[in-house]
C-alpha cells in the first residue's frame, strides 16, 4: 500500500478513537450527574444534620421563638415534606448559590424567614446532588411542608382546593410553571410586585422543570397554618409530620 | 494513541490488559471527583433558582 493509504488509515484510526472517548466521557457524565452527585450530597446533607443537631442540643427556648439570624451557606433549618416521602427531611442551607446548593435545598437571601411574613423561598435540585425535590410535582393542595427550626415549628399547607385537587389561581395558586427569570413567584406576596408588602407569610419551593432539564421552574407556593408551634410544646413535632 | 498506550505498557498481554484497566479507573475517577465538578457549573441543567 501506499504512503498516503497508509495515513488515511492512521487519521481515520484516530477520529474512531476519538468518538469512542467523547462518547465515553459523556456517558461518564451522565453517571457523575445521576448518581456521584447524590452520594456527595447525601455526605454533606449528613454533616449538616449532625451539624444541626449539635448546636440545637441544649438551646433554651423562650415563650416565643428567636429570631433567626442565619450565615450564608449554613444550616438553619429542616425542611419536613412528608407528601415527598415517608420521613423526607432536608436541612435547608443560606443562600442559594451553586456551593450552597450542593448541599441541600437553599434559602433565596432576603427573603422572609420561617413564619415570617412574606414569602420564605427555597430552591432545590429535581435530579442529581440527592434530588430533593425530585417529586415537587406530586405534592397536592393542602399538603403540609413543615419547617423546623432551632425552637419552633411551622407547619404550611400547599395552596389550593384540597377538596377538589385544584391548584387554584388567585391571587396566589398552589404550583405553577414558570419561566426562569420570573422572579415575582419569590416576591414578599407571591406573583406580586417585589415592593408590594406581604399579604400573608408564604412559603415558595422552587426547582427546575422538566425533569433532566432547566428550561422552566416548578413553582410551589404554601401559606402558614396557624402561628409557630414551640419545641418546648412539641418535641417530637406536630400532628401534620404524621400526614402523607 | 490507544495503540501507542499498548505498545508502551510493560510485559504480556495479560499484564498490559491489567495496567490498562487500572488506567481507565484511574482516568474514570479522576474525571468523576476532580473535573466533573469543577466544571459542572459551566453547564445548565442545574440551574433551579429564579433570577
Amino acid at each position: 500500500m501506499s504512503r498516503a493509504g497508509d495515513l488515511v488509515r492512521t487519521g481515520l484510526r484516530g477520529i474512531g478513537q476519538l468518538l469512542l472517548t467523547v462518547g465515553f466521557v459523556l456517558l461518564l457524565f451522565v453517571v457523575y450527574e445521576l448518581y456521584v452527585t447524590d452520594i456527595l450530597a447525601g455526605q454533606a446533607q449528613d454533616e449538616l444534620t449532625d451539624e444541626l443537631r449539635d448546636e440545637w442540643d441544649g438551646a433554651g427556648s423562650g415563650a416565643t421563638p428567636a429570631p433567626l439570624t442565619p450565615e450564608a451557606g449554613e444550616p438553619f433549618a429542616f425542611l419536613h415534606i412528608p407528601g415527598l416521602g415517608d420521613g423526607w427531611n432536608r436541612a435547608v442551607v443560606e443562600g442559594t448559590g451553586t456551593e450552597e446548593l450542593e448541599q441541600g435545598p437553599g434559602h433565596y437571601v432576603d427573603t422572609a424567614l420561617p413564619g415570617q411574613q412574606g414569602n420564605f423561598a427555597v430552591a432545590g435540585h429535581r435530579v442529581g446532588r440527592g434530588s430533593p425535590f425530585l417529586d415537587l410535582d406530586q405534592l397536592r393542595p393542602g399538603d403540609p411542608v413543615i419547617v423546623e427550626t432551632v425552637d419552633a415549628w411551622y407547619v404550611y399547607r400547599v395552596l389550593g382546593d384540597p377538596a377538589t385537587g385544584e391548584f387554584g389561581s388567585a391571587p396566589v395558586p398552589g404550583q405553577q410553571i414558570v419561566s426562569p427569570d420570573d422572579v415575582s413567584v419569590i416576591s414578599p406576596t407571591p406573583l406580586a410586585a417585589p415592593e408590594v408588602p406581604p399579604s400573608g407569610a408564604y412559603l415558595t419551593l422552587t426547582t427546575c422543570h422538566p425533569k433532566y432539564s432547566a428550561k422552566q421552574r416548578l413553582i410551589v407556593h404554601a401559606v402558614l397554618e396557624g402561628g409557630p408551634i414551640l419545641r418546648a410544646d412539641a418535641p417530637d413535632g406536630p400532628p401534620a409530620l404524621q400526614e402523607g | 494513541m490507544y495503540s501507542w498506550i499498548w505498545r508502551h505498557l510493560p510485559g504480556g498481554t495479560g499484564s498490559k490488559a491489567f495496567l490498562a484497566l487500572v488506567l481507565v479507573v484511574a482516568v474514570s475517577a479522576l474525571l468523576l471527583f476532580v473535573v466533573f465538578p469543577r466544571v459542572e457549573h459551566l453547564l445548565p441543567f442545574t440551574d433551579v433558582t429564579v433570577d
